[in-house]
């Protein structure tokens, strides 16, 4: 699993301020697959997330070292533009964050930012899209209303469709359907294992049955940790570690 | 059996009640008086005015250039010219300062320098304006008589439209840019994180998300500064020139309304309808103001409704 990985990460220290964050994180992530990331609040699972589109670069006082290769390049090389990373990699957030703009524009306004496509390129692209989403027939009557019109769980399949017209490889997810209510979950993780045949994701979730629901391995982290990589079955009914049978088990959350 | 068991008798019960009742007409009553009191102003100013309106007309009084107190002709037109003149200069000389310093502070500083800077800003809010007087005076005025005015005109003092304009873009700066800023601080992080994250820049982001996000606060903050510019008195005064003549460049002096009647209130009041005269630059000062408190507010409205629907 780990020859061909997608992202590869190597000796990865965060800190904000004094606070050490993540602790010598070392992972190969593989291609084509769904990765969840568990553990509990406040673990540094978000923020080892955000570590790779450097979505960390905005916050205060953040320290990182070590390196994050995606496709062979390290993302926090000096020279890296970091547009160019961010492109390459969806971010679906714990709510749904519709930019201030119509549903139609909503999904345009990544391949606007990237190149100035035909507006029949662009129709085409924001239907696609919506369709991969199966936004397409609830919203194509009104694609030039406000996105924040929709209802959170379409808000959110809008969002995943923002994400993807920018074609990225990979998909992060934030806790994405921790606002949503249970059908419009349960869209959303149908979704993640349909896109899988074509994208890398890595999900962010503190509930467990999602994560043996959508995923193919697991990430335990624990204190900054990584605790346990593993395939989910085998991490979840079968864990090496002691922390992570605890963890499992609900000893300690 | 509660623990706390209640002896109050029916008689302090309904006092209670009594009480609350009263607290809540009381706080009914204060509101109302001190928003009548703008009702109060209003009224006042249009009864001292009466009697210039009579003797003249609405139509003449606005629309006449002639200021001939002495002749009995009050025409107010160059006063309504010089307070949109200033007013216009300062909006357009500030906004865009606001904005850019707005954007740095919030999106783009680093803790150590927003600590300085937002003191800063608040700091120059807190000076008074005969100080932006003295300033503009020496130091805008002689700008603009030797460095400026000379690219494009013959001849100016300095004391001009431009000067004002100025004075009053410096004193209205903090005012925006503390609203801006806190408008911008309301816009969740993870909003700016999706767009950053679909491989927008900075700029980018703040451009097509945050401000269009803020613009309502943006507007409300452009209205509150353009009220208080339209009633800025002192500082102002000290730097336009004061002709009652219609400015026609923006290096031309000019007489706002407030200043008009800062310095003539008190004195010449033997002339004839003079008092009245004032009383009625108020007046127009008054509905300038109200008029544009109410077209703001329906514009507000419909941008907040545009935007949240």
């Amino acid at each position: 699993m780990t020859n061909n990985p997608h992202i590869s990460i190597q000796h990865l220290n965060v800190s904000i301020g004094n606070q050490l964050i993540l602790n010598d994180i070392n992972i190969n992530i593989p291609n084509k697959k769904v990765i969840s990331i568990i553990g509990p609040s406040g673990c540094g699972k978000t923020t080892l997330l955000k570590s790779f589109n450097r979505l960390l670069d905005d916050t205060a006082d953040v320290k990182v070292t070590g390196k994050v290769l995606v496709d062979g390049e390290n993302i926090y090389d000096p020279n890296m533009e970091v547009t160019h990373i961010r492109k390459k990699m969806g971010l679906l957030s714990q709510r749904p964050y519709p930019l201030p703009m119509s549903i139609y524009d909503n999904v345009a306004y990544g391949p606007r930012l990237h190149g100035s496509p035909k507006k029949s390129e662009l129709d085409e692209l924001v239907e696609t899209q919506l369709k991969a989403t199966g936004l397409w027939n609830e919203v194509k009557d009104r694609l030039n209303a406000p996105a924040t019109r929709l209802s959170i769980g379409q808000q959110q399949r809008l969002c995943l469709a923002r994400g993807l017209a920018v074609e990225p490889e990979i998909i992060l997810g934030d806790e994405s359907t921790s606002a949503l209510d249970p059908v419009s979950t349960s869209i959303i993780e149908d979704l993640f294992i349909k896109l899988k045949e074509k994208y890398t994701i890595v999900l962010v979730t503190h509930i467990l049955r999602q994560a043996r629901r959508v995923s193919d391995y697991i990430i335990f982290v624990y204190m900054g940790k990584i605790i346990e990589f593993g395939p989910t079955e085998e991490l979840l009914l079968n864990p090496k570690e002691e922390l992570t049978k605890e963890y499992v088990k609900g000893y300690i959350s | 059996m509660p623990i706390l068991k209640s002896n109050q008798t029916s008689k302090m019960k309904r006092f209670r009640l009594l009480k609350d009742k009263i607290y809540s007409k009381l706080m009914l009553l204060f509101t109302i008086l001190s928003v009548s009191v703008v009702l109060v102003i209003g009224v006042g100013l249009y009864y001292k005015s009466v009697p210039v309106i009579n003797n003249s007309s609405w139509g003449t009084l606005l629309t006449s250039s002639q200021w001939k107190p002495l002749k009995g002709l009050f025409g107010f037109f160059p006063f309504i010219m010089g307070t949109l003149w200033v007013t216009g200069i300062a909006i357009i000389i500030a906004l865009p300062l606001c904005l850019l310093t707005s954007f740095y502070i919030t999106e783009y500083a680093p803790n150590r320098i927003r600590k300085i800077l937002v003191p800063f800003v608040n700091l120059l809010s807190g000076i008074p304006p005969v100080i932006f007087g003295v300033w503009g005076v020496l130091f805008i005025i002689p700008l603009i008589q030797n460095h400026i005015a000379p690219h494009f005109v013959e001849f100016s003092t300095g004391y001009s439209v431009l000067a004002g304009g100025i004075v009053l873009a410096v004193m209205i700066f903090p005012l925006i840019v503390s609203i801006v800023c806190e408008v911008l601080n309301t816009i969740p992080r993870e909003l700016k994180e999706a767009s950053l994250s679909l491989g927008a820049t900075k700029w980018e982001t703040i451009k097509k998300v945050s401000f269009r996000k803020a613009k309502p606060g943006i507007v409300a903050a452009t209205v509150l500064a353009i009220s208080r510019a339209f009633g800025e008195t002192i500082a102002v005064l000290m730097v336009c020139g004061n002709n009652a003549v219609v400015p026609h460049s923006v290096f031309d002096p000019g007489y706002p309304l407030p200043a008009l009647i800062a310095n003539n209130y008190g004195e010449m009041l033997s002339i004839p309808m003079y008092d009245s005269a004032l009383m009625f630059a108020a007046l127009l000062l008054f509905i300038i103001i109200l008029l544009f408190n109410i077209i703001s507010r329906v514009i507000l409205t419909r941008l907040e409704r545009k935007l949240a629907a």
